[in-house]
């Protein structure tokens, strides 16, 4: 394999650089700290209560998740209910509702959810599609075959799904819990507003009353060191064993298992579901909506607004697609050591909560170049390095659609280098990178907590006017930028819900 | 002027040579290199086109040096060599006609409507399909379109790397055919590397045995077959039987089988006298049933319904392939007697030494 071009590394370099950032100012800043003045700090009462409350929200809540997203998966793809597409669409779009939208519907219509049990149920409710989608695709991708010979050797199905199915989704389920671990580690909006103290709602308390002190960094060292054991547990219990299929051919339809009586009640348990994750959030929302229309909304910062969240999506869905292409392009077409070591740096950043990415970005840039803090540039930034994992993830998708054999056949049949690109690999791409910039300018547009930190003064998007509203508990003001936001969240969780379906080409 | 020289060719990837001084000539019509995985068939054929950069050595395309030779390799777009990957990779976002199209002259591809017409007729494909996407066709016809779109732009010689690999058996036999055809029909020299055997030797002009990155035999698919090189080829191609015997140096050897008749080797030598390793083709070996011949026990039995290949072990421990008619298959585990007709083939040498 050739070396790469020289500019090319240099790009490549420069984004795992600027990657890297967050991680690199989380030991900086261990290194800084002497361990007596970080001890002391950490060891008290009210670090106990916080380190308490985020642990059980996340056994709980991850738990809690996993149920229900995999026996949503299983109901979907592996019974006779009726109406099944139905279903899918119906338990993937909670994902539409950002979960501190969801949080502002309970919070508005009932304030019950304000304790332990109301803030695993409203984050269960918002990140099961999480673990659901994943285990989808990965039931619709298992050979039914391999259920087949199980029934055949004399298993119930029952034992059939326990000692075959469930073990052959595994990574799938656990990949998901690790999402909705790191999602619940990172959440802030809908746990501040349920009034549920957690280590992120902590540092964003502390980053608001004493700016960038040494607590709000020490506190981001443990919210990292969660994640990382986070991540750490899943690469422990995914282990080393093969998952994949064995034999070539495609998979045809799987048997379904017939529900028989006990076929109502699973459709009320979903309806129940979709009752409580979609239309409880859904109908507060609307409620306010009426009543905030009545005292009459204010156009021209709703306008503002839009304008500004338009603005972001789009430079933050380009410049990050753009940032990803190099880096996946070195990977996939000059696989070396150091390619590889640019993409996983990029990597490390999905273990990173959006606000110590935020701090850190805060942090660095007042310390080293004063002059981006407070821009709009300094935000982009914190946006691409937030979102490079999943555009890396969709981009490298999109190139390993174009394998070496068509540049090669390009090349003989007499192509040279550009020539190549710009009649081979890029009209096979092009759509694909559009998809993964469209993918990320919307997650750009309902980011709530790393815009809190970073966005200019004076400059709001939908998100921090809905939470400026909410928080302030002007519910009625709130409701327009919520349906905003779900809006903007539906098209990618329609194009989440279709991909999980569609099957294996 | 061959299509394809090449002399004494070495590649590799970092430090461990894949092939080790490679001379091979290809005149006109197919050669088939043939040999098992990882011996270095796929980056022949990828030096060659130009994806691999050789060592040492050098290559020359109907008479223009390539490789080698002091000067710069030529950059795989210049050399003009139709290339046909495993699975064809037509492109995938073009239709069989642009995809046929792609390599002529940016001023021909407008108005290619006569070429790729002409290269679909070659390839046996109606003309029809020129509207197709390649993901509407079948595995045979996109084999068949990406030979087609090698042909376009004329070249001297094509590179087929397993090419029928992915088809099933019955397509497999047919698109090989058809493949040949066409490349008769443009008069382009190709190299073809298979791993069947029945495939190389059916289909090819010449075959060139390869194992660990050398040439073992590279001869027309009879006088690989009749006359192999060595005992590794000819338990390869023939999938023969060695034993081990003793010539006498004037057309005759003994082993567990008896005294039988060896081929004549280079004109004017008898064979070898001496401990020989003796080659049978298993359709050498007859089960008889009057009684005569050494006797041996059925080892086991795998029909083919044409005929079948039955594994005998000789009381001498020795173990032989034969081949035997449907209609009279032994047991497994019967006794029988068995006879070698016609002239086998002697090694000079024991195994090992």
């Amino acid at each position: 394999m050739a070396a790469p071009a020289l500019p090319l590394l240099l790009v490549g370099l420069a984004v795992a650089a600027l990657a890297l950032v967050p991680l690199g100012y989380v030991l900086w800043s261990t290194a800084e700290l002497g361990p007596g003045e970080a001890g002391a700090f950490l060891w008290r009462p009210r670090i106990g209560e916080l380190l308490w409350n985020t642990t059980r929200l996340l056994v709980v809540g991850v738990l809690a998740s996993v149920a229900v997203g995999v026996a949503g998966a299983w109901v979907v793809e592996r019974t006779d209910v009726p109406g099944r597409g139905w279903w899918h669409g119906l338990l993937c779009a909670p994902l539409a509702v950002p979960a501190f939208v969801n949080g502002f519907g309970w919070v508005s219509t009932t304030h019950a959810v304000q304790s332990f049990p109301g803030a695993v149920m409203v984050v269960t409710l918002s990140y099961y599609p999480l673990v659901y989608l994943p285990t989808v695709a990965a039931l619709r991708r298992l050979d039914p075959a391999v259920e087949e010979v199980a029934t055949a050797l004399g298993r119930s199905p029952w034992s059939v799904f326990w000692r075959v199915t469930l073990p052959a989704t595994s990574p799938a389920v656990l990949g998901g819990a690790l999402l909705v671990g790191l999602h619940l580690l990172a959440e802030y909006g809908a746990l501040q507003l349920l009034n549920y103290p957690t280590l992120t709602t902590a540092i964003l308390q502390q980053y608001g009353t004493v700016f960038n002190g040494p607590e709000a960094t020490l506190l981001a060292l443990v919210l990292v060191a969660f994640c990382l054991l986070l991540l750490g547990l899943e690469l422990l219990l995914r282990g080393r064993r093969p998952r994949s299929r064995v034999g070539a051919g495609t998979s045809r339809v799987a048997g379904r298992v017939p529900l028989g009586r006990a076929r109502p009640l699973v459709v009320l348990a979903l309806a129940g579901l979709v009752l409580w994750a979609l239309a409880v959030p859904l109908a507060a929302l609307v409620r306010w909506l009426v009543r905030g229309t009545s005292a009459g909304i204010e156009g021209a910062e709703l306008a503002d607004a839009l304008g500004n969240t338009l603005l972001l999506a789009v430079l933050g869905g380009l410049v990050t697609t753009a940032a990803a292409v190099p880096v996946v392009w070195l990977a996939v077409r000059h696989r070396s050591l150091l390619t590889t070591a640019i993409e996983r740096s990029v990597y490390t950043a999905s273990a990173m909560p959006g606000i110590v990415i935020a701090l850190a970005l805060v942090t660095v840039s007042i310390r080293a170049v004063p002059d981006l803090y407070q821009t709009m540039a300094l935000l982009v930034a914190g946006y691409l390095v937030l979102f490079l994992p999943r555009a890396v993830v969709s981009v490298r998708g999109t190139f390993e659609l174009v394998p070496p054999a068509l540049e090669e056949v390009a090349r003989s049949l007499g192509c040279s280098g550009p020539e190549v690109a710009r009649r081979v690999t890029l009209p096979l791409v092009v759509p694909g990178l559009a998809g993964a910039g469209a993918l990320v300018a919307l997650a750009v547009s309902t980011e709530l907590t790393a815009t809190l930190l970073l966005a200019p003064i004076g400059t709001d998007t939908l998100a921090t006017k809905f939470w400026s509203e909410a928080s302030s508990i002007a519910y009625g003001a709130a409701a327009p930028y919520a349906l905003a936001l779900i809006v903007l969240s539906v098209p990618s969780t329609w194009l989440l819900a279709r991909l999980s379906t569609r099957s294996d080409r | 002027m061959p299509a394809l020289e090449i002399r004494a060719l070495t590649a590799g990837y970092g430090k461990d040579p894949v092939l080790r001084g490679i001379d091979l000539t290809v005149t006109s019509g197919v050669t088939a290199i043939l040999g098992s995985s990882g011996c270095g068939k796929t980056t022949l054929l990828r030096a060659v086109a130009g994806f691999v950069q050789p060592a040492a050595g050098t290559i020359d395309v109907a008479g223009t040096r390539v490789v080698g030779g002091g000067g710069r390799s030529v950059p795989a777009r210049r050399r003009g060599i139709g290339y046909v990957p495993q699975e064809g990779a037509l492109f995938p976002h073009l239709t069989v006609a642009r995809n046929i199209a792609f390599g002529l002259p940016r001023g021909q591809r407008r108005n290619a409507g006569g070429v790729v017409a002409e290269a679909l007729a070659m390839v046996e494909l109606d003309p029809s399909l020129a509207a197709r996407f390649p993901h509407q066709l079948s595995g045979g016809q996109q084999q068949r379109v990406a030979l087609a779109r090698a042909l376009a732009p004329q070249p001297s010689l094509v590179l087929l790397d397993e090419p029928f690999s992915s088809l099933d058996a019955g397509l497999r036999e047919e698109t090989g055919r058809a493949v040949v055809r066409a490349l008769r029909a443009a008069d382009a020299a190709a190299v073809l590397v298979a791993h069947d055997q029945g495939e190389a030797l059916s289909l090819a002009d010449q075959v060139a045995v390869m194992a660990q990155g050398r040439f073992l035999q590279v001869a027309p698919p009879a006088e690989v077959y009749l006359e192999p090189a060595d005992p590794q080829v000819a338990s390869f191609i023939g999938h023969a039987s060695l034993l081990p015997g003793e010539g006498d140096g004037a057309g005759r050897a003994t082993c567990a089988v008896g005294e039988l008749a060896v081929r004549p080797g280079h004109p004017g030598t008898a064979g070898p006298a001496g401990p020989v390793q003796l080659a049978i083709r298993s359709e050498q070996v007859q089960i008889r049933t009057d009684g005569a011949g050494t006797p041996g026990e059925v080892v086991d039995v795998s029909f083919f319904g044409h005929d079948a290949t039955v594994r005998l072990r000789l009381d001498s421990g020795e173990q032989l392939a034969a081949r035997t008619p449907a209609d009279s298959v032994p047991h497994p585990g019967e006794k029988v007697r068995l006879s070698v007709v016609g002239e086998v083939v002697a090694f000079a040498g024991q195994p090992g030494a």
